[in-house]
């Protein structure tokens, strides 16, 4: 066994056996424990777990790379991943924190004092929740196969045990304590590679005032002002001005991200564990604290990451890469098919540049930039091995919480809610249990089989939360008078608007071939991209509630009183049952 | 508490300044002033690109613990404690 592969195992193994621990010193022992970590996490605690719960595969492995390639245009998911906790922290959290009950679902239905609007907003967290985690399994897969050379489907079941172990056995108790140790890993693993990487090239160790430096070549050449001069050099756009789609598309998309991250339940969930409502407010400012340690590095990284590429494939203008002189890493990625040469003018050089013509880097994934990233700059072997742990924490700490908000959804809303009213403390979390395993099993089914439309239903997830549960439950707090039928008619037609959207463009149910209209620019709605479509679903459905507000009539005086108890602080309590 | 009504004006007071502020750097600074912004230069950082990718999310921090803050003492105000 070679010293990299060690130390993976050691780095891997070191953390899924620190987990464990946790797990056992933080067994479940109530309904509380299980739904809201018996009530009293403290709002640093809650902050940091909110960050590893919040940041996933996608944040960790995949977002830099993103950054990477679409430069400005990226910006996107920066500000629209951060923007959504200046949302949950004012419109948000503190009320439903207040209001003190276990699920998202729970309180739409005190709310709309409606057992259909409860139905709804399960469907709608189901929905959501599932096409997330299936992502967060293959990123288990993934970073198993490549960094263990262990069978993918192999790791896919470590990786599906290991969560097991701790969610079923803690809840949201063991899951909170585990999440806290896996954000630790996580933004070591992100952090360490950056500073290094910025050392070397710009002699500065903050990744964040490195990405504004000169170079340390002794040139006195502004490292962006240089990168943007070599990508325009071989025709890339400039990489500090690339626009995405034109500004509406963008507006729309950074808009369609912050509401929907406002309105993921697995995030909000993690609001119900704190005593009060004050704790809640300052829960979603150490949240951001702890997200924005990674997303403010996460544009150097990204940027630093194009520059070495580029730099590699192409030192000076006209000087490329001899093929067969290419790193290890080269020929590592290779192996993968994620990274692929095709030698077309035959010269046995690289030649990297915008035009398919002559572009002969015909294949980099965008996903390999942050997992290659410390071998691209000759980081030692150690640093390789905790990035392929913090890939695992990210996937796993998520995935809890998904699988948690999935389970309590169904065991407290549906059966215990709707279903059998007078179940036990006991059965009900049993009965939480064997849906935790169910939802477990069934999204490792699904990130062995990806179904064919797995990799655009990310965006769905969003474009739901944002087009139904967003503004449902912001207009339950700052709209006494909203009644129950005109909030559903709402919801509905948010995600049937969002949905249409996103069907007649992407194929009904991602389907290839079943598109009613092409994915392509010309057919955009004003150039809005489905997945920037959230904001125009939420926009409709605000419209539609108000309208049937008109016709439906106010809210009942007692739901209107519950709303004015929901407004001040006072007497929060632990969250509890009923 | 008294005056819960008097409470809740100046919370959706405060709530809409933060919005104000939290739409204006992002989307305002970041995205729709960000040409005219990024011939100014922040070091070798262009300030429209900056504000896009750095100093929006820096400014959420800010807006999120001024907000906790002021709330806290609006509570204390109105004894809205708990």
């Amino acid at each position: 066994m070679d010293e990299l592969k060690l130390y993976t195992y050691i780095a891997v193994f070191g953390t899924f056996a620190l987990y464990f621990a946790i797990a056992w010193w933080a067994r479940a022992g109530s309904t509380s424990d299980f739904y809201v970590a018996g009530g009293g996490i403290t709002p640093l605690q809650n902050g940091m777990a909110i960050g590893a719960d919040w940041m996933s595969a996608a944040s960790f492995i995949s977002m830099a790379g993103l950054i990477a390639f679409l430069g400005y245009g990226g910006s996107v998911f920066l500000m629209g991943w951060t923007g959504g906790y200046v949302l949950l922290a004012m419109l948000l959290a503190p009320y439903m924190r207040k209001h003190g009950k276990f699920t998202v679902p729970e309180f739409i239905s005190d709310r709309y004092y409606s057992k259909t609007a409860r139905i709804v907003a399960v469907v709608c967290l189901i929905i959501a929740s599932v096409t997330y985690v299936i992502g967060q399994m293959k990123g288990v897969g993934v970073a198993f196969s490549r960094f263990l050379e262990v069978d993918y489907d192999l790791g896919l079941v470590i990786g599906m045990v290991v969560v097991w172990v701790y969610a079923v056995l803690g809840g949201m108790k063991g899951i909170t304590y585990t999440q806290i140790a896996q954000y630790v890993v996580m933004i070591f693993a992100y952090t360490i590679p950056a500073v290094f990487i910025s050392l070397q090239l710009t002699g500065n160790p903050i990744p964040q005032l490195g990405l504004g430096s000169t170079l340390a070549d002794g040139s006195g050449v502004y490292l962006l002002d240089k990168l943007d001069m070599v990508v325009t050099d071989l025709g890339f756009k400039e990489y500090t001005t690339s626009n995405m789609g034109g500004t509406l598309n963008m507006f729309a998309y950074t808009m369609s991200l912050m509401i929907g991250t406002a309105g993921l339940p697995h995030v909000i969930m993690r609001f119900f564990t704190v005593p009060s409502v004050q704790a809640a407010r300052q829960s979603a400012g150490y949240a951001l604290v702890f997200i924005a340690l990674l997303y403010t590095v996460a544009p150097a990284v990204g940027a630093m990451a194009r520059f070495n590429l580029m730099n590699t494939i192409e030192p000076a203008a006209g000087q490329n890469l001899e093929y067969a002189e290419r790193p290890q890493w080269f020929k590592d990625w290779e192996k993968t098919g994620l990274l692929q040469f095709e030698d077309k003018n035959g010269d046995g050089k690289v030649q990297y540049t915008a035009d398919a013509a002559t572009n002969e880097m015909v294949k980099v994934d965008r996903d390999i930039m942050v997992l290659a990233n410390p071998a691209i700059a000759n980081l030692p072997n150690w640093v390789i091995a905790l990035v392929a742990a913090g890939g695992l924490a990210a996937a796993l700490s998520t995935a809890a919480g998904l699988l948690l908000a999935i389970s309590s959804s169904v065991s407290h809303d549906l059966m215990k809610g709707v279903f059998v009213p007078d179940m036990s403390e006991k059965n009900e979390l049993l009965a939480g249990r064997v849906t935790m395993t169910v939802a477990i099993l069934f999204a490792g089914y699904l990130g062995m089989n990806p179904p064919g439309f797995a990799a655009g239903t990310v965006a769905l997830a969003f474009g739901l939360a944002a087009s139904s549960i967003f503004p449902a439950l912001m207009m339950g707090i700052f709209s006494k008078k909203m009644s129950g039928k005109a909030a559903v008619s709402g919801m509905i037609a948010g995600i049937g608007v969002t949905m249409l959207y996103v069907f007649q463009h992407k194929g009904v149910m991602f389907i290839p071939g079943t598109s009613f209209l092409g994915d392509m620019g010309p057919n955009w709605f004003f150039g809005i991209s489905p997945n920037a479509f959230g904001s125009v679903g939420a926009l409709v459905n605000f419209a539609v509630a108000f309208a049937m507000l008109k016709v439906t009539g106010p809210a009942p005086s007692e739901i209107q009183d519950m709303v004015d108890h929901m407004r001040v602080p006072t007497g929060a309590g632990a969250a509890h049952d009923h | 508490m008294e005056n819960k009504e008097a409470y809740w004006q100046e919370n959706l007071r405060l709530i809409f300044i933060c919005l104000a502020i939290w739409f204006a750097v992002s989307f305002g600074l970041g995205l729709l002033l960000v040409e005219p912004l990024n011939a100014i230069r922040l070091g070798g950082y262009k300030l429209g690109f900056w504000f896009a990718q750095q100093g929006s999310i820096y400014s959420f921090l800010g807006l999120i613990f001024w907000y906790g803050a002021k709330m806290n003492k609006l509570d204390k105000k109105y004894h809205a404690e708990g």
